[in-house]
């Protein structure tokens, strides 16, 4: 439900678009960006948690005390066993484990890890489709930008659950239900691609409006530069602040959309869980007393996406110069 | 002193009026899984459709709370030569309608439920000829002897041939159909509860049937029946009290919901049989990385798949205690001599040793095809199986998928596309022939093109589908138990599947409650009485 | 204006036309519908017959074709489930929906703009923050979780509330409506906060923008300097001029909190169309799925039509561009 998300207004003057290699260092510390990062708290702990869910999903099996994904390493004599300062805990399962006797810490791990991957590629591919189409709608206009302007507003209003639903059904007709887990994560990055595209496409192409009539482009039309160097080297510059905007706070929504087609039943498969996945499987027991199986990883979603979306609020408020 | 005994007299009469008439006044509320969708009896064969139903029609024999089959709409029959029965009807039975019921409706049944559309062809066999005597005695002529002719028809409903005639429902609904039949959304049988109304996959509402022939079993005035889909939701409402009865519980939820103090889960074996299933008619199996070979072929992997499975592990873990493992294809309640059998225990080492006999010491790739909303814990049992021949060096890719998409590919009409497989199996006719014929006889049998329709392995030998032939026609029942005694041994030498357990039943009901629970887990409100509010 | 208005009723039933091919084309082969309608032991000669019936042999052009000429006259076929006219099965199960969004649309927006207006007016105040935190949590869990445990704690622990269903209804002639019923109400509550979380956190964050945004204009630095009342200037102004986009996107919302209520519809049984939609997704019911994908996506392009056609009479300067900001 990204779609409503309004983003500021594109004119926001970005700071530090164009930072050089060298001195980029001195140049973040005396920025306003840095400053007002410094002054919150709030965001620094957003900040570091990010950091640190990042930081487990890469080094995941230096961690974890098994492979969840690897049935062999799975032993159901193992299954249903509580947290490990309880009084049934075992070592070495700090958060217990599940009914397969997968050890909940390392399936959160590497859930984390298939989350955060969907999310980020899911993220990327949409923003490589919306920036690419705005800037095409924005420079090229007329006919063309019309049509994409219309497919991106009749999307807007259509849900990204339905769209992502959409493409799962399509795609899993196409090759049929033989889908292996590696390809049904490709899926999911799709699905969540296609959902969310439009936001970075109005943003971009609006910017490409403004900046268009600008002398400096002329200049640059002037001396013959190609046209995808103009656009890619002087319009996208300047619209990277509001991106990134977008680009985080749906970063948290792409992995809430994962966990709710998971849900729904078209997410990843229990044989390699995503966090999502995970709640969905923990769900069953929360009535059964074994809390841990869905707690934990419930615990570790919201605490994620709470992360990323403090971030994402503050780089819109620090961004945005009217509101300083 | 006289006022005094008036009074007694009073309040003797009274109470003895209340127990007299056990007064027909609670509402039960009463939550599945699954929904209603269609009135019509002989549109969908499916356990919960059927056992709705069994509330407002009746067959011409019912089965009891133990699954022995008694006289319902026919008082009693014969079987003049073995060819030939005939059936005595109930007097004075009246359809909700007020519509009698006679030898003509049963005539109609017959042809009706052996229409085109209707999903219980196999319960009344094709060649059977139905003959009417009088208007209470029908003769039913068979072409061959058959020693289980009724045993399916429990299943097997009575309509009423006026009422279908009027409403344009001669034929059980066609699917294709651009309008809806009428039987779809309206009733008219002979049972104790009427339909009130009902609105498909939301809420049905059955009223008591005052005029019902038979002498009622319950006290209850009225059922409302809701489908509550989400296994959480249907606890919680359950604990809440907001409704009696649901079906089922998951079991992790068992503890839960006996601990609640409002409510207890009656438990016990089903009938159903979970089994794996080895694709060992292809000379390739579709997905696995031995190529140009069918290792299933050997017997030697097929043992050793079977005795890699701990069947006690899965019970304890998985399924919580709450499985029975099988020894065979067969659940021990209908078949008399299954104490003679027993499981070889799981042996890891042994299953070693015969991998690396048939030559894949290092194991194999394959994919495992499984359902994960059709049976109890169905993905998990999977999950657990996998993992468990892990430790042989198979490597099982699992396809666990919906039972939409599962059914579509693994069974006969999408061409039996699986390589490894978990179904479950209740034989609908309660007994050994169905899943000797079904499941256990060779396909593409020419004489008999729906033998081994559900052997989804193709497993096959003659010897067995021979032997499956005489067992059909051997009234004899200690001879006939021998022959399917004998019939299941050579499918064990075979190793030709891997039966793993009967599920357990699980119902949750509100300890106002008392219900019977079948072994067949029709839930069947009519047996079910309710405490006064 | 006309022109304008003719083009976009064309984009729309474009924009159906494709939806329906999308739609049919993905549930055609989403799996085998005849494996849902009988049981496992049917023959195979019986089950061919069944595809036959259902024309599901035909080639595809030949049955899309023929869904779409009818689909147009809002015969969607019948499901295969019920053995009903999925219109008629969509008109039972509208109201429901219908009820549970308005419901959580107004929820959203009452709270949304009291909390919005709040944390704008006092940024820096305790209950600010606390809002801010509410709507952060808000969209940080999955709304299944939400639902779930809500039943946990008001169904089963406190018992307040039910779990499941509508309560009772009451038929005002096909309109089934739980409003007039006290347990039709109390059934209402918290499938609406689950469904209304999402768009409420989303309307508090955009009313505090805005509000923050047009504190700053130079009109209301007039109106202070004019010696206006704060309470004036707040709520007569500023408020007046935030409502305008909130009003918008809830609007274009309706559409989303719609497709949603499929997650809350399934952890409440809520009878609705999401919940029709759901289970039919699981039982391969084709005419259902495509039926409700066409319902949903004519009610958006619907709405989509109405905020332009609305846009251009409200702003004149937009008939020229015909284009509608962000």
């Amino acid at each position: 439900m990204s779609d409503a998300v309004v983003p500021h207004k594109t004119d926001a003057g970005a700071p530090a678009a164009h930072a050089s290699a060298s001195g980029w260092f001195t140049r973040v510390i005396e920025s306003d960006l840095f400053y007002s990062f410094c002054r919150s708290k709030l965001t620094i702990t957003a900040a570091l948690v990010t950091l640190l869910f990042f930081l487990l999903a890469i080094f995941a099996p230096l961690i974890s005390v098994q492979n969840p994904f690897d049935p062999a390493q799975l032993q159901l004599i193992n299954s249903r066993i509580p947290p490990l300062w309880t009084a049934d805990g075992q070592t070495p399962f700090l958060l217990g484990t599940d009914e397969q006797g997968r050890d909940v810490l390392s399936a959160i791990l590497y859930g984390l890890r298939i989350s955060l991957v969907v999310g980020v590629l899911g993220v990327a591919f949409s923003g490589a489709l919306g920036i690419l189409l705005g800037l095409i709608a924005g420079y090229v206009g007329g006919a063309v930008d019309s049509l994409i302007m219309r497919i991106a507003d009749v999307q807007l209003t259509f849900p990204a659950i339905l769209i992502a639903l959409l493409v799962n059904g399509v795609v899993k007709s196409v090759f049929g239900n033989r889908l292996d887990a590696a390809s049904m994560l490709g899926v999911l990055v799709l699905a969540i691609g296609l959902s969310f595209w439009v936001q970075y496409a109005r943003t971009v192409r609006g910017s490409v409006l403004v900046e268009k009539s600008k002398d400096y482009i002329a200049a640059a039309q002037l001396i013959g530069l190609p046209a995808p160097v103009i656009m890619l080297r002087h319009v996208l510059p300047n619209t990277m602040s509001p991106i990134l905007v977008i680009a985080t706070i749906n970063l948290a929504l792409a992995i809430i959309t994962e966990a709710t087609l998971s849900f729904l039943g078209s997410g990843m498969p229990d044989t390699m869980p995503s966090l999502g996945t995970l709640i969905r499987i923990g769900n069953n027991y929360l009535f059964s007393g074994e809390w841990w199986i869905v707690a934990f990883p419930g615990f570790a979603l919201a605490a994620l996406i709470l992360s990323i979306n403090l971030l994402g609020d503050w780089l819109r408020d620090a961004l945005n110069p009217k509101l300083r | 002193m006289s006022v005094r005994q008036n009074l007694l007299a009073a309040i003797v009469a009274a109470m003895v009026a209340v127990a007299a008439s056990p007064a027909s006044s609670q509402v039960l509320r009463y939550a599945n899984q699954g929904e209603l969708k269609s009135l019509d009896p002989y549109t969908l064969k499916e356990t919960t459709t059927i056992a709705h139903h069994a509330h407002v029609y009746e067959g011409l024999v019912g089965r009891d709370k133990d699954l022995k089959i008694v006289p319902a709409l026919a008082e009693s029959w014969e079987t003049l030569d073995p060819t030939h029965w005939r059936f005595h009807l109930r007097k004075g039975v009246k359809f909700h309608n007020g519509d009698p019921f006679t030898a003509d409706d049963v005539l109609f049944s017959a042809d009706r439920v052996r229409a085109n559309g209707s999903n219980f062809l196999s319960n009344v066999p094709g060649d059977a000829k139905f003959v009417k005597v009088d208007d209470y005695t029908v003769d039913v002529m068979l072409s061959a002897p058959n020693p289980i002719l009724i045993s399916q028809w429990d299943g097997w409903y009575i309509m009423d041939k006026k009422w279908s005639e009027e409403h344009d429902s001669i034929a059980p609904t066609p699917a294709s159909a651009t309008t809806p039949s009428y039987a779809a959304l309206h009733e008219n049988g002979t049972g104790p509860f009427i339909i009130e109304s009902h609105q498909p996959g939301v809420k049905t509402v059955f009223k008591v049937n005052p005029n019902w022939w038979g002498k009622p079993e319950h006290n209850l005035k009225e059922i409302i029946f809701t489908p509550i889909a989400s296994d959480a939701t249907r606890v919680a409402a359950l604990l809440s009290g907001e409704v009696d009865v649901i079906e089922p519980v998951p079991i992790q939820d068992i503890q839960r919901v006996n601990a609640s103090g409002v409510a207890t889960v009656m438990n016990g074996p089903e009938l159903r049989t979970i089994f794996l299933g080895m694709d060992q008619a292809r000379d390739e199996l579709l997905y696995s990385n031995v190529k140009g070979k069918n290792p299933f072929k050997d017997i030697r992997v097929r043992e050793a798949f079977y005795k890699a499975i701990d069947v006690d592990l899965i019970k304890n873990r998985v399924m919580r205690g709450l499985s029975t493992p099988s020894a065979l294809m067969i659940a021990p309640q209908l078949f008399a001599l299954s104490k003679d059998f027993t499981r070889p225990k799981a042996d890891i080492d042994g299953a070693k040793k015969l991998m690396a006999e048939a030559g894949y010491a290092d194991g194999f790739e394959v994919t495992m095809d499984c359902p994960n909303d059709r049976y109890v814990n169905d993905a998990a049992i999977c999950q657990a199986v996998v993992g468990m021949l892990a430790r042989i060096g198979v490597k099982v890719d699992l396809l666990a998928q919906p039972k939409a998409q599962y059914f579509g590919k693994v069974l006969k009409p999408g061409g039996y596309k699986t390589s490894f497989y978990l179904l479950g199996w209740t034989p609908a006719s309660q007994d050994s022939h169905n899943v000797l014929h079904d499941i256990l006889g060779c396909r593409d049998d020419p004489k008999d093109p729906t033998r081994g329709e559900a052997n989804l392995a193709g497993y096959c030998n003659k010897e067995l589908d021979a032997l499956a032939d005489k067992i059909l026609v051997e009234s004899d029942t200690a001879k006939r138990d021998q022959m399917i005694k004998q019939a299941f041994e050579i499918a064990i030498k075979d190793w030709a599947y891997i039966p793993l357990h009967q599920q357990a039943l699980s119902w949750g009901v509100s300890k106002k409650v008392k219900l019977t629970q079948r072994a067949d887990n029709q839930v069947l409100l009519y047996w079910a009485t309710k405490q006064e509010e | 204006m006309l022109a304008f208005t003719l083009r976009r009723m064309i984009q729309a039933i474009g924009v159906m036309l494709a939806v329906g091919i999308i739609a049919f084309a993905m549930f055609r082969f989403a799996g085998d519908p005849v494996n849902q309608m009988v049981s496992i032991d049917t023959s195979a000669a019986e089950r061919a017959a069944i595809r036959k019936s259902l024309g599901l042999d035909d080639p595809i052009i030949v049955e899309f074709a023929h869904y779409f000429a009818n689909a147009a006259q809002f015969k969607f076929g019948v499901s295969y489930q019920f053995r009903l006219p999925v219109a008629d099965l969509l008109k039972e199960r509208m109201p429901a929906t219908l009820e549970l969004a308005t419901c959580a649309t107004i929820l959203a927006m009452v709270f949304g703009i009291l909390m919005g207006v709040y944390s704008a007016l006092r940024r820096d105040t305790l209950l600010a923050k606390a809002f801010q935190a509410i709507s952060l949590i808000g969209i940080s869990l999955p709304t299944f979780l939400i639902g779930i445990l809500l039943i946990y704690l008001f169904s089963v622990t406190l018992g307040w509330l039910p779990s499941f269903g509508r309560g009772e209804v009451v038929k005002i002639g096909w309109w089934s409506t739980g409003l007039l019923t006290l347990s039709g109400l109390k059934a209402l509550i918290m499938p609406s906060i689950t469904l209304g979380l999402f768009q409420m956190t989303l309307i508090m964050r955009l009313v505090r923008a805005e509000m923050l945004e047009v504190l700053r204009t130079d009109y209301i630095r007039f109106a202070r300097a004019r010696g206006l009342t704060t309470r004036a200037i707040h709520f007569g102004h500023a408020l007046k001029n935030t409502l305008v986009p909130v009003i918008t996107v809830t609007g274009l919302q309706f559409g989303s909190v719609i497709a949603f209520a499929i997650i809350t519809e399934t952890v409440f049984q809520w009878p609705g169309m999401g919940l029709l939609f759901v289970q039919a997704v699981q039982n391969v019911d084709i005419p259902i799925m495509a039926a409700y994908l066409l319902m949903v996506s004519l009610i958006f392009v619907t709405i989509n039509l109405v905020v332009d056609i609305l846009y251009t009479v409200v702003d004149p300067r937009l008939r020229a561009t015909i284009s509608r900001p962000a």
